[in-house]
């Protein structure tokens, strides 16, 4: 996984809450048996008419926000199904870090696998930086310092320390759990004395 | 200390429990499919790792299967390309598989259950986020994404964080034509697609306890629309009753072993919740939605929402937005939306009493000459139920197709789905934007809601045909 650690440019602003998977990614592209080559699909159905052609007034269409590494959105972003065809959509677009209020837990989870930074702040301040993204103007996001930075002003956001830490590092989480496989093992035979059924062996 | 029953299978799946709160939960049952696997295995392969268990993990084909005559294989290139890759993976590492062609084949959440391999007490994950409904079983089930299929595969683990615990109680009596899909649409109306974030959800109360075990899967399934990373019911004699026997159940001694374990399941009497509501099961009517979120609910007697009443500027936005997309005018009467298709089955009411609702509202009845409408059994085992009684006969003389097993139109990977702007009664689980097909307009409903509906033409109240 590629590290995450600080990301600086013009945040694109997608205003509209409970979007879904299915509309970050739309089922049709889940045939893939890769994880890569999905970002010219994202948010398909919102990006281009049914002839294919790129819709003008589509916010990821428009020059700077085509080239956005941020995007700023509504609640609930990431709701519905677990594909995590979604966060490898947004990473091979170019989006390395998205700004809500909230976000369904699967997707959130999903992010950080991928090296995708999802930052969680109040209403306000989304609405705050929106207005940077509407003015094409800058803002940086620094992980370890856990704070963005626009204009003069900055936010603190908060950060699961272990996700943190795998994200700044690019950790390969299977890595770190295989390092308790003594643990998993011991838990294994506890197991099959105490629940023999669920080895079905 | 007290403790919920969510709180009691964490407790007991802990491998490891780091000071930052990150747990390493051990992983019962393994559930895989095609769709979300593939990049998984590869991951395997690139680092040359193994399935740690492959023998707590069940795999089938099911979202991208076609639903007619499957003698000739699948037509779609990218499809086949999925479902044969699942196969080799599955031949690679040493994992059953549920080929098309086994009667056993069906959707990944039907088969668990029908084989036994779902139990009270379990974690069960999936890469698909519809895993909860296993939590109908007292298992805490969730879905989860490909990078943790792979966790799961190689390590039988998953690296987590403890929920919070919500309960939401319902009890009373539900009134005639009145399902525990219209009891969850209610409830996902109340509190809303992201009420439910960060928590387990654990449903009680006597209406809960009253239902069948079928009917407990359809509410823990929609859970997840509800945004809860599961839904738990306590298990009971239904529960033990229904997994007796069944292929993949414990037996003998074990299945004493079990039972003793399985009875411990259930919340302390004084145990604490985060969250905590109240719903009374006389007050439910059958539901639709009609917009474009779980959450967009309203009785068949009710009308489409007016953008103009609602004060808050994102949920006007959002009306406004999800009536485009649906052509509806504001204030419409539920009633007065006319439908194109209609689709019963799905993980959500794919199973045999589903299609027994849906089928005694059809008997001796022909569907709208305008409609279009298709039956699509969650199993093999299933379709085969139904046939032995006489189901799919009642089926195809009301006008309906009878289809092979898979997730179908639920989703609309495979051939099924709606054209743009076509109109569908759906007895599945999401009614987002293009879900079952671009531009495709979706009204969730129980089956014997859907069935009324086809009869009718317009979205209908199921009461009217309850004899």
């Amino acid at each position: 996984m590629k590290k995450f650690n600080s990301l600086k440019g013009i945040p694109a602003y997608l205003p509209i809450v409970n979007i879904d998977t299915d509309m970050i990614i739309p089922k049709q592209f889940l045939k893939t048996i890769k994880r890569t080559g999905l970002g010219k699909n994202l948010f398909f159905e919102m990006r281009y008419d049914n002839q294919g052609k790129e819709i003008s007034d589509f916010v990821l269409n428009q020059s700077p926000y085509n080239e956005s590494k941020i995007l700023i959105t509504g609640k609930n972003f990431g709701c519905g199904s677990s594909r995590e065809h979604a966060p490898w959509a947004l990473l091979d677009f170019g989006i390395t870090c998205v700004i809500s209020s909230s976000y369904a837990d699967i997707f959130f989870s999903n992010c950080f696998k991928n090296g995708i930074l999802p930052i969680i702040l109040e209403e306000e301040k989304i609405k705050e930086l929106s207005e940077y993204a509407n003015r094409k103007e800058e803002i940086s996001v620094d992980l370890n310092e856990e704070k963005i930075v626009y204009g003069n002003n900055e936010i603190k956001f908060q950060v699961d320390p272990f996700k943190k830490k795998c994200l700044l590092e690019g950790l390969d989480d299977i890595a770190l759990s295989l390092n308790k496989s003594d643990k998993i093992e011991n838990f294994e035979l506890n197991l099959k004395n105490k629940k023999p059924w669920i080895f079905n062996d | 200390m007290s403790t919920t029953l969510y709180d009691k299978i964490w407790n007991d799946h802990l491998v490891d429990q780091q000071d930052d709160g990150t747990a390493l939960l051990f992983v019962d049952r393994h559930l895989v499919h095609e769709v979300t696997s593939p990049q998984a295995f590869e991951g395997l392969r690139n680092t040359n790792r193994k399935v740690r268990r492959p023998n707590l993990t069940l795999a089938v084909a099911d979202h991208n299967v076609p639903t007619t005559d499957r003698t000739k294989g699948i037509a779609d290139e990218e499809s086949k390309i999925q479902v044969d890759t699942l196969e080799a993976n599955c031949k690679e590492f040493g994992i059953q598989l549920f080929g098309m062609d086994d009667k056993r084949q069906g959707i990944v959440h039907i088969i668990g259950p029908e084989q036994g391999f779902t139990q009270p007490g379990t974690v069960i994950v999936c890469g698909d986020s519809h895993t909860a409904t296993h939590g109908a079983f007292g298992s805490l089930a969730f879905g989860i994404g490909t990078s943790e299929v792979e966790h799961v595969l190689a390590t039988q683990t998953l690296v987590q964080k403890k929920a919070k615990n919500f309960r939401i109680n319902v009890n009373g009596q539900l009134p005639l034509g009145v399902t525990s899909k219209d009891v969850i649409l209610q409830i996902i109306g109340k509190i809303g697609t992201a009420g439910g974030t960060g928590s387990v959800i654990e449903y009680s109360g006597d209406l809960i306890r009253s239902l069948s075990v079928e009917q407990r899967m359809t509410i823990c399934n929609m859970t997840i629309e509800g945004g809860a990373r599961a839904g738990l019911i306590a298990p009971d004699e239904k529960i033990f009753d229904y997994l007796k026997g069944k292929p993949m159940s414990p037996k003998g001694d074990n299945w004493e072993k079990a039972l003793d374990y399985w009875n411990t399941l259930k919340t302390d009497t004084d145990a604490s919740f985060d969250q905590e509501i109240n719903l009374n099961a006389n007050d439910i009517l059958p539901m639709i939605t009609w917009g474009t979120s779980p959450q967009d609910v309203i009785t068949i007697d009710g009308k489409v929402p007016n953008p103009q009443s609602e004060n808050d500027e994102d949920k006007k936005n959002s009306i406004q937005r999800a009536l485009k997309y649906m052509g509806l005018k504001p204030d419409m009467a539920a009633k007065d939306i006319k439908i194109d298709k209609v689709f019963i089955g799905s993980c959500t009411n794919g199973r045999i009493e589903d299609l027994r609702e849906a089928a005694k509202i059809l008997k001796d009845k022909k569907i709208s000459s305008h409609v279009n409408a298709m039956v699509v059994p969650g199993s093999g085992l299933v379709k085969e139920q139904a046939e032995q009684e006489g189901l799919d006969k009642i089926f195809l003389a009301s006008g309906f197709e009878w289809r092979e097993p898979g997730c179908s139109m639920c989703l609309a990977m495979n051939a099924d789905k709606l054209k743009p702007e076509e109109r569908c009664a759906s007895t599945s689980n999401r009614n987002f934007e293009g879900r079952q097909g671009r531009g495709g307009r979706t009204h969730l409903v129980s089956p014997g809601m859907a069935a009324a509906a086809a009869i009718s033409g317009s979205l209908d109240d199921v009461r009217k045909y309850q004899n």
